[in-house]
């Protein structure tokens, strides 16, 4: 199977060819505006660097971050309404309650309460009301919103109320798009609810950029599928992406991770990503990146997706260096995807760490002569403070102190000389595209999160029914049946409920179907 | 009113959160909704005072309230906000009395708030103080009823309006053991308010000032992480806990015994305890830390796990392989370590009988 892997990052637009597990080619290529040209440039350059025809592709992987960074900037958001079920219980927090005001304001703040919802059980808190939302649509349609997310308490144990809710809004509400949280998230109703808005509110948007995306790969000739990862690293077919946008958050990381594992060969190590703007640390166990515990934030909202725990500095290829009076100050701010008109070796008059290090001799990239005028000492104490950084960070990832070898990927890489913090540096072939390559090894998975009485079913009996849901939800997910395999089993007794209740998740993951 | 103490501040209620949390000893149930919660209503313009236990007059009757239920249906079912208020308005009429404050059961975990929130409601001010100090898992194992308040009447309320008196109550144990059974039809996750307990009583029996510890603790946390400081260092520093054990998490062993998340989570040393291991019991709350199979910590004193790098307190439920922590023992207060309150709180208790109680020495 021929396929490429596309990362679209704030910066740059990575691709890569692969075959099995070898990377045919890879390019880079800036990220544009309008996100197709840069896609369909980098297309066109990784099929004619790889000598291949593109109708032997088989299928384009794509990861985004298209949909956190639409969140984080606050830009392309729908108006939409939450709608949660529930009442009376948790009518003492509305939708939206612990999100940051500004980007409350920019989706609207539309929460309403109504009745319905399930108790812990699957006993009924109170029957859905039709009339009341019926009611609700009609102030939602004089809003003139065209976005639901519909959020009932204890759905992941029964979605029944939601997807009856949906129906009525559906037909009330002609054409609206519809988010149901049980679709997305997993217990804990605040931050599957702040997921399930957070999706609805990128509903148009998703339909732009999916739609930009399948253009972009009509127009390179290729007649493959495609799909995109989401934050775990495992695919999603294009129609259902467009459906749940959300899905995307994370997935650079956990690409490049994922990506850095496959082009090493190491299982266990710490990756530091060099971006344009950023680094991203996070620590590899059994090549998939180590999953934070504590509620992850995206943009200020709280969720509960399984993220990688990676942490961010501002430090990259096209960071400023500024000489200030405490010394050199390295980033946050920096040049982005301009590096290739501002950076002073290509022509600007913007300082970057991209100067400094060709300025050093130990890169060759643009006009060296530009930065001819850099003393010895500015470039060693620039070189010196970047170093330091870096180490802060990988110091924070390491989870031992056996002394694991840190894998640098990322078009920024050339920051790094020697190294870190006494800790072995990996380059691997490929670096600057690791995130690219871990979208196209991606896999398909299945995930379930439910609570079970073991008192009735037993827990054997209870551990086959959720891996049997996970390994369905796989295969409709697009996984080939027989490749499939629990990757992740957890089972926690929960504390004073009766009948031995217990919350069992589980994720199965497989090889891509495709045929 | 009393115009002693001091009003709750919105800006006091993250800090508020934050300690309770480290003070819930691993269990005691997330306070964050009860933070959201307790926030929309002072923006709405409730104003609930903190009240030290010398504030009001001997004869001043003063309500416990809290939540009771499971954790994870507190973060699925958020309340409907006057559960408790209205446990707390059926004990009044069943005793014939008025409440001139409300005091925690509970400091540690998401019980801290309950009082605050129904003290929002009723107009009241909370008491600066507890009946543990900390968390533990049953209606009983506070110093309220170690010290002989009485169980009846009680009440317990749910967000449909449902509200069950406990009329006549035989003893603790049968509370809890009604409540809990009620709390379960009542989706498991409830308000509850126990009978009214004179000012006289509740100055001799609550674990005193364990609001504004549990404020000033998250104060630290909230100050050390913004200076960039080393959290678990300044926690220690500044509130008298003692490092006990750096690690990594090797192994957590869950069972259910008698509906409680029971078990054990193994521990590799890292840093100064670099070659020992280590081992919790675990029931709700962190109960017993080993370390090279010696008891060190036992309860009723605190055992707390703080996230190595960030300081963060990790509850029982989160934890997993591979987390590096910081083990961490504070002494629960005096009337806890009585030989009365170890029949209900000590080792014994919590079925370790092959453990004999030594308190745990206060940091130098």
């Amino acid at each position: 199977m021929i396929r490429i892997g596309i990362d679209v990052g704030g910066t740059n637009t990575d691709a890569v060819v692969m075959e099995g597990t070898q990377v045919l080619a890879g390019v880079k290529a800036p990220t544009s505006p309008d996100v197709m040209t840069g896609v369909v440039e980098a297309l066109q350059a990784v099929l004619a660097a790889s000598k291949l025809d593109a109708s032997a592709i088989d299928v384009v992987m794509i990861g985004t971050t298209h949909f956190t960074n639409a969140v984080v900037q606050r830009r392309d958001l729908a108006k939409t309404a939450a709608v949660r079920l529930g009442l009376p219980a948790t009518a003492s927090l509305p939708p939206m309650v612990d999100w940051p005001e500004d980007l409350r304001e920019t989706i609207g703040n539309h929460g309403y309460l109504a009745h319905g919802g399930n108790e812990f059980d699957g006993r009924v808190i109170s029957p859905l009301d039709e009339a009341e939302l019926l009611g609700i649509a009609a102030d939602i349609k004089a809003k003139g919103i065209n976005t639901i997310a519909i959020t009932s308490v204890f759905s992941p144990v029964s979605n029944e109320f939601e997807k009856q809710a949906g129906e009525i809004f559906a037909k009330a509400l002609p054409g609206v798009h519809i988010t149901l949280s049980s679709d997305i998230g997993r217990i804990g109703l605040l931050e599957r609810e702040n997921a399930a808005i957070m999706n609805a509110c990128l509903r148009d948007l998703s339909k732009l950029v999916i739609e930009a995306f399948r253009k972009a790969i009509t127009e390179t000739g290729i007649k493959g599928k495609f799909f995109l990862t989401q934050n775990d690293g495992t695919l999603m077919e294009a129609a259902f992406a467009e459906q749940f946008p959300v899905l995307t958050f994370a997935s650079g990381p956990t690409n490049s991770m994922r990506g850095a594992a496959f082009l090493s060969g190491v299982a266990e190590a710490i990756v530091v990503d060099i971006g344009g703007t950023t680094s991203d640390v996070g620590s590899l166990h059994k090549g998939f990146p180590r999953q934070a515990t504590v509620a992850v934030e995206v943009g200020g909202v709280r969720t509960n997706f399984r993220m990688p725990d990676v942490f961010s500095i501002g430090l990259g290829g096209g960071s400023l260096v500024v000489e200030t009076d405490k010394g050199i100050k390295v980033g946050p701010q920096s040049v982005g995807y301009r590096i290739v008109t501002e950076a002073l070796i290509f022509g600007g008059k913007t300082l970057t760490t991209s100067d400094v290090i060709v300025a050093s001799g130990r890169a060759d990239l643009g006009d060296k002569s530009k930065v001819a005028h850099l003393t010895a000492d500015f470039i060693d104490r620039t070189q010196a403070r970047i170093m330091s950084m870096l180490e802060d960070c990988v110091e924070r990832s390491r989870l031992s102190p056996e002394p694991l070898p840190v894998i640098v990927v990322g078009g920024g890489s050339i920051l790094v000389n020697g190294p870190i913090g006494g800790l072995e540096v990996v380059k691997p072939n490929h670096f600057a595209v690791a995130n690219a390559v871990g979208a196209a090894i991606a896999q398909v998975s299945g995930e379930v999160d439910r609570v079970y009485s073991l008192a009735e079913m037993g827990r054997e009996a209870a551990l086959d029914d959720a891996k049997a849901r996970a390994t369905d939800a796989a295969v409709a997910a697009g996984a080939l049946r027989s490749s499939i395999e629990i990757v992740d089993v957890e089972d926690v007794p929960l504390a004073y409920l009766p009948g031995n209740a217990t919350r069992i998740r589980v994720k199965a993951v497989g090889e891509l179907h495709v045929g | 009113m009393s115009d002693k103490g001091y009003l709750l501040k919105e800006s006091d209620l993250l800090p508020l959160s934050i300690g309770a949390a480290l003070l819930g000893t691993g269990g005691g149930g997330n306070p964050y909704v009860g933070m959201l919660r307790a926030r929309e209503l002072i923006r709405k313009g409730a104003s609930v005072r903190v009240l030290p236990l010398d504030a009001l007059p001997d004869d001043a009757w003063v309500g416990e309230v809290g939540g009771i239920g499971a954790p994870v249906v507190g973060v699925e079912k958020i309340e409907e906000g006057g559960e408790c208020f209205r446990a707390m308005r059926a004990v009044e009429d069943a005793a014939g009395v008025k409440m001139s404050a409300l005091i925690s059961a509970e400091i540690g975990g998401s019980n801290s708030l309950e009082p605050v929130i129904a003290a929002a409601y009723a107009g009241l001010p909370v008491i600066d103080g507890d009946g543990m100090g900390r968390a533990f898992p049953e209606v009983q194992m506070t110093t309220f009823f170690i010290y002989g308040a009485k169980a009846a009447p009680a009440a317990i309320a749910d967000e449909k309006g449902n509200v069950v008196v406990f009329k006549e109550v035989f003893d603790m144990f049968w509370l809890e053991t009604f409540a809990r059974s009620v709390s379960i039809n009542m989706g498991g996750g409830a308000g509850l308010a126990i009978a009214p307990m004179a000012m006289e009583f509740v100055r001799r029996t609550a674990v005193p000032g364990t609001v504004s510890q549990a404020l000033s603790i998250g104060h630290t946390v909230l100050d050390a992480r913004a200076k960039r400081q080393n959290v678990v260092e300044r926690v220690c520093r500044d509130t008298g806990a003692t490092v006990f054990f750096t690690g990594k998490i090797t192994d957590v062993r869950r069972e259910v015994s008698k509906g409680f998340a029971a078990g054990h989570a193994h521990l590799s040393g890292v840093g100064d305890w670099a070659g020992s291991e280590a081992r919790i019991a675990i029931q709700n709350e962190n109960l017993v830390l080993w370390v090279d199979g010696v008891p060190v910590i036992m309860v009723p004193d605190l055992i707390v796990n703080l996230e190595l790098d960030t300081g963060e307190p990790i509850t029982t439920e989160m934890l997993r392989y591979g987390q590096r922590v910081a083990v961490i023992g504070l002494p629960v207060h005096e009337l806890l370590k009585t030989p009365r309150a170890l029949e209900i709180v000590g080792p014994h208790a919590f079925g370790y009988p092959e453990l004999t109680y030594v308190p745990l020495k206060s940091a130098v």
